[in-house]
C-alpha cells in the first residue's frame, strides 16, 4: 500500500511538467502581449514596455522563462506575479481558492446525495413508473445548458419568489451558495443518478446478492452493504474525475452568480495572455486532479475486497 | 461633471457588447425626486469590475481602477459638462505664452492621513510617475513636460531622474514649462495621471497601491480583492465637489447581468452599464430610473492606410463608403438605440465639437455613394475586410455595416474577426490589418484636439493605421502654436471640417449610457466619460 502511494506519487512528477510546460508554451503562441496589453487602444511609453517587460522576464526565450518560473515555484513556492495588478499569483489563489473550494464543495455534497439517493430509488423499481420518472427528469437535467437553468433559477427563486438573493454577496455564507451550488451540479447529478441506477439493478441480479438474501440477511443489510458496496465502483470513478471539473470548469456559473472563483480567473488570465497566472493556476487543479484520481483508485480497495495494492 | 480618462477599453470592450436599448431622449436630470428623506452619512454601491493595476493614479489606464482613483485623489482642474475648465486644488492656472504655466494651489488643503497638500506633492509625485524605472504605465502623459526626453530617452541611459520643467517657487506655487507651446495644456491636467501623492507613497509605492492615501472627496477604508473597495467621506475635503453622501462601496461584478439583477433587487445600487439582455426590458423595469444620455466616445472605422489596397486610394471612395453606411437605421436596429449617429469626428460633450463637421460624407446617398467610389477610380479588387475583435459584442453591426456597403454600392465587404481584443490590436500594431478596422475612442480631456491631434497626426500614438498627411500635421502644428486656448480651438474645428477631403477614418457613432439605480439612492448623474458622478448621489433614509 505505501509503497503503492509512493510509486504513484512519483508518476505525478512528469505529469506535472509536462502540463504546466504545454500551458506555457500554448499561451506564448497565443498572439497579443500582456504588457501591451496594459495599454489598450492608447499607444504606450516604449521605455514603460521595456521596463515591464524586463521586470517579468518576459523579454527572454520562452524555455529560459519557463524555467525561472519552475525554479521560483518549487524553491521559494513563488507562482510569479500578475502583470497587471502587480499582485503575486499566491495571494490571487488565496482569494479564488477557498470561494472555488466551498461551492464545488457545496455542489458536490449536493451531487452525492441527491445522485445517489435518486440512483438507488430508481435501481430498485427498475422498470416502474418511479424509475421512469426520474429517468426523465436527469434527461432534462443533462440537456438544458447550464445558464439556461441558472437564469430560470434565477428568475423564479430571487426575482420573484424572493427566497433567496439573486447573486453571491458573501461567499462564506453557504445559504447564498446552495442556488449556485445546484446550478454547478445538476449535469453531473444525473450522470450520477444513472450511473447508480444502472450499477445497483444490475448488481442486484448478481449471484452474491441471490446468496445473501437465501441466507436470510434482513434487506436492509442487503441493500446498505451488498448491492451499495459493490454498485458504487463506477460512481466513486466518476466523482473522483467531476471534483476537477466542479472546479475549474465552473466559469459560467461563477458568472451568473457572481462568484469570483478559480473559473472567471482563468478566463481573465487567458484573455489578458498572463501566462504566470494561469500556469499557477493550472497547476494547482493538475494537482487536484491527481491527487482526486490516487483517491479513488485507493477507495477501490476498500469497496472491494479483491482489489490489492502491493 | 468629471471627464478625462485615458484608454477606456475595458470599457469599450463591454459597452461595445451591449445590444440594445429603446430609443429615448436623453433625459438626465430625473434623479431629484427627494420625497424621500436624505441620510447624509449614508452609503451606496456602485457596480465595477476587478480593477486591473494597483490603485497609483498614474498606473490606472481602465475604467474599473480609474472610477475609484477619481473617488480617492482630487487634481489640480476638473470640467464641468459643456467641456468648461473648473478649478479643483488649483487657485489658479495662469500662463503668458501657453509655455510657462504658474500653478498656485488653494491653501489649507490636506491628505487623507493629514499631512498638508503642496506644490512639492505635485512635483515630485509628476517626477516619480514619468520616470521609467517606476512602471507607470500612463507615463507618457508627461512628455509634453520639458526633460521628458532627459528622464525617459527613446535610446540610452537616462540623463535626469527629474523633470527640468518642473519647478517648485514656494509651497502652494509651482511652475510648468512645456517643451513647446501647448494652448490646452491644462485641459490634460484634469486626467488623473496629474494628481498629487502624499510624502508616504515613496516609502513603499507597492503598498500605497493597495492602500491608497490621495486629497479626493473619499478615504479609503479597505479593499477586497475580487469583492469590493470601501471609501468612506473625507470630512476634511475642502474641494467643490464634496461627496453629499458617507462613502461609496465598489461592487466586484464579473457579469452584467447579475448585477441587473442585484439592481432590482436592490442589491447594489448605481450601474454603469445594463447588459445587453436587459436592454430592451430596463426601462419598463426601472421608470425614471433607467438612464439614457449621450457621452463622449465614438466608434470609428478607420482605414490601413499601409496596406497596398489603400497606399494611394483617392479619398472621393472612401467617401462613397461611408455615405454608403446607413447609421440611423443600424444604430435603431441592430444596435436598439444604444447609439448615436456620428456626424464627425468630435464627439459630443467636448468642447470645440460641431454639429454636421463631416457635412454629407456621413449621410446615407446609396447613388452619391456609388459615383463617388466610381469617380475615385473603384475599391482596389472591389472587396473591404473591416477587422474588429470577437469578444465586444461588434459582429452584428459589423455585419450590417457590411451589408449596407454591399447593397449600396456593390462592394463586397466581410468581417474580419480576431478572437480577442489583445489579438486584434497584435493586428493592428503589427501592421498586419487586412483594410479596415474597428476602432473605438472615449476621451482623455474634454477638448477636440484629443479628437484629432491624438489620432490623425503623423506620429501621434493613437494613429495606428499610418494616416499621414502633410496639410494636416501642419495644420496641426499651427493649432498647438495658436496664442490662445479659443483660436486654438476654431483651429481644431476648421481641420474637423477639412477631414472630409482625406477621410482618414469613417466616423460610425456617438456612444451612450445606458445605465440605472436602485430605489435606496437619488441625484444620479452620469459624466461625459460615462461615469456616475460619485459625489453628487445621495442616499435615503431607511
Amino acid at each position: 500500500m505505501g509503497r503503492y502511494v509512493a510509486r504513484r506519487l512519483l508518476q505525478m512528477i512528469p505529469v506535472f511538467i509536462g502540463t504546466t510546460l504545454l500551458i506555457f508554451l500554448m499561451v506564448y503562441a497565443l498572439p497579443g502581449d500582456p504588457v501591451r496589453g496594459l495599454f489598450g487602444d492608447k499607444g504606450a511609453s516604449p521605455q514603460v514596455i521595456a521596463q515591464l517587460r524586463h521586470e517579468y522576464g518576459l523579454d527572454q526565450p520562452i524555455l529560459v522563462q519557463y524555467w525561472h518560473y519552475m525554479r521560483d515555484m518549487i524553491l521559494h513556492a513563488d507562482f510569479g506575479t500578475q502583470v497587471a495588478s502587480g499582485r503575486p499569483v499566491t495571494d490571487v489563489l488565496g482569494s479564488a481558492f477557498p470561494v472555488t473550494l466551498r461551492l464545488a464543495a457545496v455542489a458536490f455534497a449536493i451531487e452525492i446525495v441527491l445522485g445517489i439517493a435518486l440512483g438507488i430509488v430508481s435501481g430498485l423499481r427498475a422498470g416502474r413508473a418511479t424509475d421512469t420518472g426520474i429517468l426523465l427528469v436527469t434527461l432534462l437535467l443533462i440537456s438544458i445548458p447550464v445558464f439556461v437553468l441558472g437564469f430560470i433559477l434565477q428568475l423564479v427563486f430571487a426575482d420573484q419568489l424572493h427566497w433567496t438573493d439573486p447573486s453571491v454577496n458573501d461567499p462564506t455564507n453557504y445559504g447564498q451558495l446552495v442556488m449556485p451550488g445546484f446550478v454547478l451540479a445538476t449535469a453531473s447529478l444525473a450522470y450520477v443518478t444513472r450511473l447508480t441506477r444502472t450499477s445497483i439493478s444490475e448488481n442486484l441480479r448478481a449471484d452474491y446478492i441471490r446468496t445473501a438474501v437465501a441466507k436470510g440477511l434482513p434487506r436492509r443489510r442487503v441493500i446498505g452493504v451488498h448491492v451499495m458496496r459493490n454498485s458504487l465502483i463506477p460512481v466513486v470513478t466518476y466523482l473522483g474525475t467531476d471534483i476537477g471539473a466542479l472546479m475549474g470548469g465552473a466559469v459560467v456559473t461563477e458568472r451568473i452568480f457572481n462568484i469570483h472563483g478559480i473559473g472567471g480567473t482563468i478566463a481573465d488570465a487567458i484573455t489578458r495572455r498572463e501566462g504566470t497566472t494561469l500556469v499557477g493556476l493550472v497547476t494547482i487543479l493538475v494537482l487536484v486532479y491527481l491527487l482526486a484520481s490516487l483517491l479513488v483508485d485507493l477507495l477501490y480497495a476498500v469497496l472491494d475486497p479483491r482489489i490489492r495494492y502491493a | 461633471m468629471r471627464g478625462a480618462k485615458s484608454a477606456k477599453w475595458v470599457a469599450i470592450a463591454a459597452v461595445v457588447a451591449l445590444g440594445a436599448t429603446a430609443c429615448g431622449g436623453g433625459s438626465d436630470d430625473k434623479g431629484s425626486d427627494s420625497k424621500a428623506a436624505v441620510d447624509p452619512n449614508g452609503k451606496f454601491s456602485v457596480e465595477v469590475g476587478e480593477p486591473q493595476n494597483p490603485l497609483q493614479p498614474a498606473n490606472t489606464m481602465e475604467s474599473n481602477g480609474s472610477i475609484v482613483i477619481r473617488s480617492l485623489f482630487s487634481g489640480l482642474v476638473d470640467y464641468d459638462s459643456s467641456g468648461k475648465i473648473v478649478y479643483v486644488n488649483a487657485q489658479s492656472v495662469d500662463s503668458k505664452d501657453n509655455k510657462t504655466f504658474t500653478v498656485k494651489l488653494k491653501s489649507g488643503w490636506k491628505f487623507h492621513d493629514g499631512t498638508p497638500v503642496t506644490a512639492d506633492s505635485y512635483v515630485k509625485a509628476w517626477n516619480w510617475a514619468a520616470n521609467p524605472a517606476n512602471k507607470q504605465t500612463n507615463s507618457f502623459w508627461f512628455s509634453d513636460i520639458q526633460g521628458y526626453d532627459d528622464v525617459a530617452p527613446a535610446k540610452g541611459k537616462p540623463k535626469a531622474t527629474t523633470l527640468s520643467g518642473l519647478k517648485v517657487v514656494d509651497d502652494n506655487t509651482f511652475t510648468i514649462t512645456l517643451s513647446k507651446a501647448l494652448p490646452y495644456f491644462v485641459y490634460k491636467l484634469g486626467y488623473e495621471v496629474f494628481d498629487p501623492l502624499p510624502e508616504s507613497f515613496y516609502k513603499d509605492p507597492k503598498a500605497a497601491g493597495q492602500h491608497p492615501i490621495g486629497n479626493g472627496p473619499y478615504k479609503f477604508v479597505s479593499w477586497q480583492h475580487n469583492k469590493s473597495i470601501e471609501v468612506a467621506k473625507f470630512d476634511g475635503y475642502k474641494g467643490p465637489n464634496a461627496a453629499k453622501n458617507g462613502g461609496v462601496i465598489f461592487k466586484n461584478y464579473t457579469s452584467l447581468e447579475t448585477a441587473y439583477q442585484d439592481l432590482k433587487s436592490n442589491n447594489v445600487d448605481v450601474l454603469r452599464q445594463i447588459a445587453p439582455k436587459d436592454l430592451p426590458v430596463y426601462k419598463q423595469d426601472l421608470g425614471d430610473r433607467a438612464v439614457d444620455q449621450a457621452y463622449s466616445a465614438i466608434q470609428t472605422i478607420a482605414v490601413a492606410y499601409y496596406t497596398k489596397q489603400w497606399k494611394d486610394i483617392d479619398p472621393k471612395v472612401i467617401q462613397g463608403l461611408s455615405m454608403a453606411i446607413d447609421r440611423n437605421t443600424i444604430t435603431k436596429t441592430v444596435l436598439q438605440g444604444t447609439r448615436e449617429p456620428a456626424t464627425g469626428w468630435v464627439a459630443k460633450g467636448v468642447l470645440g465639437y460641431q454639429p454636421n463637421a463631416a457635412g454629407d460624407v456621413t449621410t446615407y446617398n446609396p447613388t452619391k455613394a456609388k459615383a463617388l467610389i466610381k469617380e475615385g477610380g473603384g475599391v482596389p479588387g472591389n472587396q473591404i475586410y473591416i477587422q474588429y475583435n470577437a469578444d465586444g459584442g461588434h459582429k452584428e453591426w459589423v455585419e450590417a455595416v457590411c451589408n449596407s456597403i454591399t447593397n449600396a454600392t456593390g462592394v463586397k465587404c466581410s468581417g474580419d474577426s480576431k478572437a480577442d481584443f489583445q489579438a486584434d490590436l497584435n493586428a493592428r500594431d503589427a501592421h498586419e490589418v487586412k483594410s479596415l478596422y474597428r476602432s473605438g475612442w472615449v476621451l482623455d480631456y474634454p477638448f477636440n484636439a484629443n479628437f484629432i491631434r491624438d489620432l490623425y497626426g503623423t506620429k501621434s500614438d493613437g494613429n495606428q493605421g499610418g494616416f499621414s498627411n502633410k496639410t494636416i500635421d501642419s495644420e496641426i502644428a499651427a493649432a498647438d502654436a495658436a496664442p490662445t486656448l479659443e483660436d486654438s480651438e476654431k483651429k481644431y474645428q476648421e481641420i474637423e471640417k477639412q477631414l472630409p477631403n482625406y477621410m482618414p477614418s469613417i466616423p460610425l457613432w456617438y456612444y451612450k449610457v445606458n445605465a440605472g439605480y436602485s430605489e435606496n439612492v437619488t441625484g444620479v448623474k452620469y459624466a461625459q466619460d460615462g461615469d456616475p458622478i460619485l459625489t453628487g448621489v445621495q442616499v435615503k433614509k431607511k
